[in-house]
Formats: structure tokens, sequence, C-alpha cells
């Protein structure tokens, strides 16, 4: 019988939950975004975010059952992202969870947040589910959202080897801060992108910079350069845009750059891009030029955080048997390597 | 201009011209090399002002081998491999002293290890009274204005030690 799975996931600003068949088949995916309200603000704030968890948590799961036209009898397991994420926040969603898998006397399982990003590219058009584990493996995947910026290395499903991560800020955040600095608003990565287009990407050469490490990234510097043009230069329309698009530019070749250089160094068969970054348009093109393998990427509302590859990541885990006890607890500094399956 | 509400009232001050991200960075490693238990470090200044930069130094002074990157999605980091545990708070989405308290401030300020907070401005009235506070200015494309104040015996006596380290 193949497994139907409910995913909750609340690790930042989306209260998410969806119901995915077999791993790959969306039945339903359910998203209560709390970007409007948090772009009044700049960013997210935590407390915030999790009291609009707490109001919107049971209708989301509500409508992601109704959706997809299953009942609580009909599923297989539960599963809920238990970290990394803003520890309030994850807290919303493992209390539902706990709570829903007692009464329902449903299997648990506790589910990593970025290995949710990488299961995406499992989604509907994506990898497919069945089988051919041979053909996609060894793969480099490059998560880079708002905070988390990693290159991993998967030898099969759960395998996971952290090759390099951010030495000082996330791509995302480099984005965010960077649209800050320019004054471009919140989330920063599409509206850096929207300038980007009607700027020039040559107009400024700003900073790639070098790591200790093959595999590390670091984007401090670029957010100090793009500061520094910003005070010698009046804010006019035109260089925002030129900023914009150098910075833009400057970000996806050191995310290119080191993701080519593991994709070959590993003999990658196949370069997934998962987290918000990977929704770029600039970053899915120059990587598909640069890269030999296939590159894939889910579509945009895959990127963003949702609910559907929390659910079809737990698939592997609910075939190995991997079951959360009723002990789980949030893991705000969750890493990767910890979620390898045992089964 | 430090904007703490009692900068006149500091115990001891200091106020150093940074000429790079290096210097900041190894007067952070000074400073960390010099800490103790229970000291709580407030850092002040624009993005870009070195505050990570300044974090990063002082975690290599406490011997810490983990990299430190930033802690605005979780809001905290925890290091644990160096001489003391190190606690560095970004606050800049924390909305004020009463949402500080909701996640849980008081207990890195009270506990065994050294804790650092960005954007402390945001949350001085949940910070101890004795503070070592850093406001960082930007001058120029590399120069940075390092302003520390102290506020209290602990504080003072550790910008005492920084002092006489670096022949200020």
């Amino acid at each position: 019988m193949s497994p139907l799975i409910l995913g909750i996931e609340t690790s930042c600003d989306e209260t998410a939950a969806a119901v995915i068949q077999d791993g790959c088949r969306i039945l339903s995916n359910v998203v209560a975004s709390q970007a409007d309200l948090h772009a009044r603000y700049g960013g997210v704030y935590p407390e915030l975010a999790s009291r609009e968890h707490m109001l919107k948590i049971i209708p989301v799961i509500d409508t992601a059952l109704r959706d997809a036209q299953v009942s609580w009898r009909d599923l297989s397991a539960l599963a809920v992202t238990h970290g990394p994420g803003l520890a309030g926040s994850l807290l919303v969603g493992v209390n539902a969870a706990k709570g829903i898998a007692l009464g329902q006397n449903l299997p648990l399982l506790g589910m990593n947040h970025l290995e949710g990003h990488i299961y995406a590219n499992w989604l509907d058009a994506g990898l497919p589910y069945v089988a051919q584990t041979e053909d996609v493996f060894p793969l480099v995947a490059l998560i880079a959202s708002g905070g988390h910026s990693s290159l991993v290395l998967m030898r099969g499903h759960g395998e996971y080897t952290e090759l390099g991560h951010t030495i000082d800020d996330a791509a995302g955040e480099a984005f965010d801060k960077i649209a800050r600095l320019l004054g471009l608003g919140y989330p920063g990565g599409p509206a850096i992108q929207r300038a980007a287009e009607a700027g020039d990407a040559a107009a400024f050469k700003l900073p790639r910079a070098q790591t200790q490490r093959p595999y590390d990234f670091s984007f401090s510097g670029l957010k100090t350069a793009v500061l520094n043009l910003t005070k010698k230069l009046d804010a006019r329309a035109l260089l925002v845009n030129d900023i914009a698009a150098s910075a833009q530019a400057a970000i996806v070749d050191m995310l290119v750059e080191k993701t080519q250089r593991a994709a070959e160094t590993c003999a990658a068969r196949m370069v997934l891009l998962a987290g918000g970054v990977a929704a770029n348009q600039r970053l899915r093109e120059r990587m598909r030029a640069r890269v030999a393998c296939p590159v894939l990427y889910p579509p945009p509302k895959l990127c963003v955080d949702n609910a559907a590859m929390i659910a079809s990541a737990a698939t592997w885990h609910y075939r190995a048997r991997a079951h959360s006890g009723w002990d789980l607890d949030v893991i705000p500094n969750l890493k990767l390597t910890l979620a390898v399956m045992s089964g | 201009m430090s904007s703490h509400p009692d900068a006149v009232a500091a115990k001891r001050r200091l106020e150093i011209l940074s000429a790079n991200v290096e210097m900041t960075r190894a007067l952070g490693e000074q400073l960390g090399a010099r800490l103790e238990r229970g000291d709580v470090i407030a850092l002040q200044g624009d993005l870009g002002a070195g505050k990570t930069n300044f974090t990063q130094g002082l975690a290599q002074g406490l011997a810490i081998v983990e990299d430190v990157n930033s802690p605005t999605f979780i809001l905290a980091n925890e290091y644990f491999s160096g001489r003391l545990p190190l606690y560095h708070i970004d606050a800049y989405r924390v909305a004020d002293a009463a949402e500080a308290d909701a996640f849980g401030l008081d207990d890195y300020l009270n506990s065994d290890g050294v804790t650092v907070v960005e954007w402390a401005e945001r949350v001085r009235a949940a910070l101890p009274s004795d503070v070592l506070w850093l406001t960082l200015d930007y001058r120029g494309e590399n120069e940075r204005r390092l302003e520390f104040s102290a506020y209290g015996e602990q504080s003072a006596a550790r910008l005492d030690e920084l002092k006489h380290a670096i022949g200020s």
C-alpha cells in the first residue's frame, strides 16, 4: 500500500499542512503565509509568528485534509518539522502533531526542515519516487534560504554529508540585508531580482569571497561592499537597479562556483537546488549553464517553506520505520547529519 | 554617541578607531580571551558596522572552534567548544524587552557562559545593569569607531583588562 502522509511545517513564518501520497503525489498543499504581516515590520518577528501559528494551525490542517479528500483513518503517519527554525514557531507544530498523532493513533515522524527542502525536488513533476535510486545518486544539493546555506552530498535516501556551509550570513539573508541597504523592502530576494531586471549586472565590480574550506560560503564582505557603494553614491533609482543586479550576480556566482566544484569532485549525477533562493531566476540559469550534470529545482511555490516537502521526505523515514517517540522535542539548530535514517 | 540611557554614568569608557575588519576582529579576540562566566556584551551598530566580525573575534578569544555565523534566523546560537559557553543573540527581530523575556533571553543572561547581544538597544530594558556596551560606527570604507562603556564592577574590570592588553 502506498503511504499517505500528513505533513506539518511551522519552522518560521508559514503555517503549512499537506497530504502526500507515495512521497511524490500532492493531494493537498496548504500554506498560510504571514509574509504580508511581517513585510510591514521588515522581517519575521518570532513572537508575532508563534501567535499567528497558533491561530492558523488547526484550520490549515483541516483544510489540507478536506482538499485531499481524506480522513484521519486513511493516513499512514503524521510528519512534523522539529528543527531547525524558531523555537516558539516549531513548538506550535510539534505540539499539534503530537496531540493529533496520539489521539488518532498514528505514527509520529519528526522531520528536519532542510531535508524537506531537498525532497521538494521529488514532488510532482520532479524526481520520480519509484526506484531510480541508482540513477540520481550520488547527488549534490544546494540548500539556500533566509536561514541556511549549505552544500550537501547525498549518496542515497537519508544519507547526508555536509560538504560546506556559510561562515557568516545565509544567502537569503544576504539578499535581505542588501535589499535593506538599498531600500528595496522585504523579502529581499524577490525585491532584488525585480530591481536587477532593470539594472546592469556588470555595472559594479563586487567581491566574490574566497573561503578557507572549498565548499563554504561567505556573504558578509559583499554586504559591506554594497554598504560602501551606498555611502558613496546618491540613491538614484538607476544606480539602485545596477547595484541590485551586480549584487545578485555576485551572490549567484559564489553559489554556482562552489556547487559546480562539489558536483565535479563528487562525480554527482545530479544537482538539486533547494530553499527559497532556488526560486531565483539567475541562479537557475547560471547553474544549468555551468554544471555538466542535470540540474533540478522545484517550482517556486515548493522552493519556499511548505509542508508537502516535509511529508515527501517523511515517506522515506516511514518506510524505514524511523518513527519518533512522544518525547520529540524542537531543536532550533538541528543539523542535517542528525537526520540519517536508521533503517 | 552611545544611546545607552546612562552613557554619562559609565564607570569606564574606551574609544578606539579600528582601521579595518581584521583590527575589529583582533579587538574582539583580545576581549574574548579575558571574559569570565556571566559577562554580558551588548553590541549596537548599523548593518555592516562589524558586530558579527567583532563577535567572531571574541569567539576566537574564547577558543571556540566552530564557525560563528549570523544568529538572525533562529535568534540565538550556542557554542560549547571553547573555554566558556558562548551565547550569541540577535535581537534585530525582537520587538522589545517583553518579547526578549518570552524567548528566554534571561536564561542566557543568567547562565554559566558569556552572552553577546547584537542590536542590544532593542532589548535594553531586559539586559542586566552591569553590561559592557560596545557601539560601532561607520567611519569610512574600512574604518569603524568602537566605543566601549562599562556600567558595573564586572564590566569595568573587563574593560580595564582590555585596555591593559592593548596598551591603551
